[in-house]
Parts: C-alpha cells; structure tokens; sequence
C-alpha cells in the first residue's frame, strides 16, 4: 500500500470578483496522478500559482477534492471518520514558522499536538524529548521560541509534528524565509527523519538544490505534473525547466553551458563533487 | 545624496534583563548611484539597520547623516528624509490595502502633497516603471498573482520619486522566474533611473550577479564591506557567520585544490564558465 496516492484529483474554487459579476470558476489542479510510496524523500517542485500548495494541502485532507481521489495510508480523504487517523498519519509543515508556534516555552510547544490527541504525560515527555533529539534542538527546549532564528523555529516546528509521530511529513516551502545557514539545518533534519527514522517526507520548494538527494521529483506546471522521476532525470531537462520558469542547481546549469561549449562532460551534474570529477577526467 | 551611518548602535529593550544590542558600531557612507547589496544571517541587524537609513528607528548612539546632515537634529525634517529614502519592507504585498491598484500607488504621493492630477501622474510612471501593465491598474490588488502583487507595492513606494530605494528581501517567498524578474526590475530601476539601491537578500548566488558592493553583517557588527568577489573569497568565515559564497565558487576552490590553475573569484555561471575553459586551456 503507497503512502499516499492520488488519482484523477481535481480542485476547484470558486473566485467572486464583484457583487453584480458572474463567479469565477478556477481549475488549480486538474487531474494529478501520483504516488509516494512509504519511506520515500519526494520532492515537488513549480513556479507559484502551479497549484504545489493546493496539492499539499489535499495530503492531509485539508482540502478535499472537487474530482478525483486522495488515499492516505489506503484512507479516502473524503471518508470523515478518517480524518483524524489521517492527520495523525500525514503532518503539515508550513513557510513561515512564526504563524505555527503557539506556545511560549519550546517543549511546551512541541508537547502541543500530543496533548490534544490524549496521550499520556510520561508518553508526551517522551515524544518531546525524542522529537527534540532528532531536530537538534534539545538545547533550546527551555527557551521562549520568539527568540529563536527563522531555521530553529522552523527545527521547532518540525519537532511538533514529529511528536504527533506521523508516517508521512508534508512541509511546503519550509525554508523560503530562512538564511544558508537555517536551510541547511532543516534540511539536515528532515533528511536524518528521513534515512534513519522512516519518516516518508514530501517536500514543496524552489531551491532546487534541496531536491538533488530526493527519491523522486515531481515538476507541476498550470494545475497538472509534467514531469516526474529521479533528480538526474529531471535535471537533464534543463530547457525544459527554465522554460517554465524553473531553475536547475547552480553547478547542474553550469555543466549544460559547458557541454554546449563542446566539453564531453555527463549531464546531469548534481553536486560540486560531480563537477571537480567530471573536469578532472576532462584533463 | 550620500547616506552616512557614523558609529551607529541600536539596544531593543535598554535596561531590561532582554536587552539586545542589534547593532553594535556600524559605520559605512551610501553614494549617489550605488547598487549595495546587504547580507548576514537571521538576527544579524540588517532589519535594523536599515531602518536607519530613513529615520525610522533612532539609534541608541552614533549619527545617521543625509546628505551631510544630522538627521536626528532638532529641527530636521524627517518627513521629508523618508520621501527620498524609500524602504520597501519585507512582503510588501501586505501592505497593500486600497480597492485598486491606481489608487493603492497614489496612496503616497497623495500624502506627499501632490494634487490629485500630479498623484496620477507619479502613480502612472511607477506602475510603468516596475513593468505592471496598464490593465491591472483598476484591478483590486488583490486578486493579483504574488510577483504583481509586489510589483504594485514597490510602485508605491516608487511613486514618492525617491532617490534611494532601500528594499528588504524583495525576492523572498517568489519562484525562481518571478524573482529573476523582479531583481532585472530592481537593475533596471539603477541603470535607466539613476535611483541608489540597498538590496538586503539571502540569496548569495543573486547577490553575486546584480550588486558592485556588498555589506556583511554579524551578531549587529559590520563584517565585511567591498567587492563581492573579495568577499565571496572570505567564504570560510562566511560560513561561520552562518552564509555561504554562491555554488559555483565552491566549485572553483574544489578545483584549484585538485592542482587545476584556475581563477578562483568566479561568483557567476558565466564567470565559471569562462575559468573552467580557461583553465583546461580552450
């Protein structure tokens, strides 16, 4: 059983432009087929407006479909008595991690989602103490989170959807306000729940590079996927890419100017070390 | 027009057990026609101290002089300062609130003064300049997409006709095409309009394309202030600072230290491109 699929999924919404006007009718997504298969790192890449958050938010039954089906865990989205296994199955990260922490102590914050779901206290503390573990942050449970950077809160948040112990984590554009160094610890975290702790997570983001190490990468473009795969397979699209608005990785762009220039070099190229062997062969 | 910052310190919550020293003796003097970029890690002050440079913050200590004047003197109209020095904040689009996009961008000028008729105009010339086309200006803001949303609102500030526009990650949150746009925009404001840019970003790998000089800041403290090739250079202490140089630098210093004599200041693709070819002799 995937983790997640969708099949034929449609959304619509409906925009009211003026009082005396006919409603708009908007198709955002129309007709996504996809699958994440447990213990997978997806990444889900697209300009803004390509309908990313709108899919995201149908992973967890946020959103329910205007056509189509969503399975979480083999679930039915629209199924209500599923709804609660279904969040505790999927957790949602969102971009700015000031609108998602409540609390004004950080284990607080991460106890947070367990509580509400009636886990015992010894159980909480032992959630709180692991998620913080995983996410680095245990040196900062006793710190009030609106003194932490942009990259620790996120960390933070992360830990509060971990503690709900979830199969599947969600984050959409996790580090778009974050600097360097805040990315890379996200990213850090998310990989090590990732590798060592089974987490499936399903990343939404436009830093291409946060995509090389994914098991599957998929392209939205106006509502649908257009293109799907590995990052390698992907990345050797680079025109493709750009023509709708994308990027590929710094040194992966490089490669591809440097091949048209008549270097025999091997596309795609993901990673610097890539590159230096790539050259180095050249010489 | 010059901007001075001399010694410059701002503590939030002076006196308190959670005071916090944001900027700590900043000095540094913004030309005429200079496009400055400005990065540092979250916290670092950049915030901070840009809302020096229009008066909207007054610094615990030190001076902040425009055009040679203390702008915290009695007297000095900082009224005034502020419709020279534009800031556009961060996620502008936020700041957007009139039923249409005409009237969202006359909103400053208006407050400038201007008649009705001059507003227009200044408005008009904004929109254009920050490429929004005429058929959105009697749309409500909106409804517009999030890149046009902050087209609109950096007109706004635009419209005041200033001569230094001091912008707070204006990519942040935009996809790559959207942000490629509004930075070829910001160049373009520079090059044909002659307006002084301070860019703040996190993105270094854009800084190192579009900026002639970049200021680094740290836990409140000027790091680094020059070319960003000579700074991009200073990559292991940038990291520490919690930054790091665009990819392709990394690249070139990989490079040199598998024995390749190669120019290692390359911060673009197309520098890069040049280097490697360079290098293996084509």
């Amino acid at each position: 059983m995937s983790m997640i699929e969708t099949k034929n999924l449609h959304y619509d919404y409906v925009q009211y432009v003026d009082d005396n006007e006919q409603p708009q009718i908007l198709h955002a997504i129309k007709g996504v087929d996809l699958s994440v298969e447990r213990g997978q790192f997806v990444a889900i890449i697209g300009h803004n407006g390509s309908g990313k958050s709108t899919l995201a938010k149908h992973l967890n039954a946020l959103l329910l479909p205007t056509e189509g089906t969503v399975w979480v865990s083999g679930m039915d989205t629209k199924d209500e008595k599923y709804l609660w296994e279904i969040r505790k199955n999927a957790g949602m990260v969102f971009q700015n991690p000031d609108n998602q922490i409540i609390a004004s102590v950080v284990e607080e914050d991460v106890a947070f989602g367990p509580e509400n779901i009636g886990v015992p206290t010894d159980e909480i503390w032992r959630r709180v103490d692991e998620a913080l573990a995983i996410t680095g942050m245990t040196a900062y449970r006793e710190h009030s989170p609106n003194r932490l950077s942009g990259g620790q809160k996120q960390r933070v948040a992360i830990a509060g959807v971990m503690a709900m112990q979830p199969k599947c984590i969600i984050l959409d554009e996790p580090t778009a306000m974050l600097d360097p160094s805040g990315r890379k610890d996200v990213l850090e975290a998310l990989m090590e729940l990732n590798r060592k702790h089974k987490v499936t997570i399903i990343l939404i983001t436009h830093y291409m590079e946060e995509t090389i190490d994914a098991d599957k990468v998929f392209v939205m473009e106006d509502g649908i996927v257009v293109m799907s795969g590995t990052p390698r397979e992907v990345f050797l699209r680079v025109e493709e890419l750009q023509q709708i608005g994308l990027d590929v990785p710094q040194v992966t762009y490089l490669a591809h100017e440097l091949v048209k220039e008549g270097l025999n070099i091997k596309e795609p190229i993901l990673s610097i070390e890539e590159m230096v062997e790539a050259i180095c062969r050249l010489n | 027009m010059s901007i001075k910052l001399e010694n410059v310190s701002y503590v939030y919550s002076s006196g308190t057990a959670y005071e916090i020293k944001a900027v700590d003796n900043v000095s540094f003097e913004i030309k005429q026609g200079e496009f400055v970029g400005m990065i540092g890690h979250t916290g670092s002050g950049k915030s901070t101290v840009i809302q020096h440079l229009n008066g909207l913050v007054k610094p615990t200590s030190g001076k902040v002089l425009f055009n040679g004047e203390d702008v915290w003197a009695e007297n000095y109209d900082r009224r005034a300062l502020r419709f020279h020095v534009g800031l556009v904040f961060q996620y502008p689009e936020y700041q957007l609130f009139e039923t249409t996009v005409l009237k969202d961008v006359c909103f400053g000028p208006k407050n400038q003064g201007l008649s009705d008729e001059d507003a227009l105009k200044a408005a008009k010339k904004a929109l254009e300049m920050v490429g929004a086309p005429e058929d959105i200006f009697e749309k409500s803001p909106l409804d517009l997409s999030g890149g046009q949303k902050r087209r609109v609102a950096i007109a706004g500030v635009l419209a005041m006709n200033p001569d230094v526009l001091v912008l707070d990650e204006p990519m942040a949150g935009l996809d790559p095409r959207g942000k490629k746009e509004i930075l070829d925009m910001i160049a373009d404001l520079h090059e044909k309009n002659g307006i002084t840019i301070v860019l703040v970003s996190h993105s270094m790998e854009d800084v190192a394309v579009y900026v002639d000089r970049l200021i680094v800041m740290d836990k409140g403290k000027k790091a680094f202030d020059g070319n960003p090739k000579e700074i991009f250079a200073h990559y292991r202490e940038l990291e520490k600072m919690g930054l790091s140089a665009p990819q392709v630098t990394y690249l070139m210093y990989a490079l040199r230290d598998k024995g390749f004599d190669i120019d290692t200041t390359a911060i673009t693709v197309s520098e890069a491109k040049e280097a490697i070819l360079k290098a293996l002799g084509r």
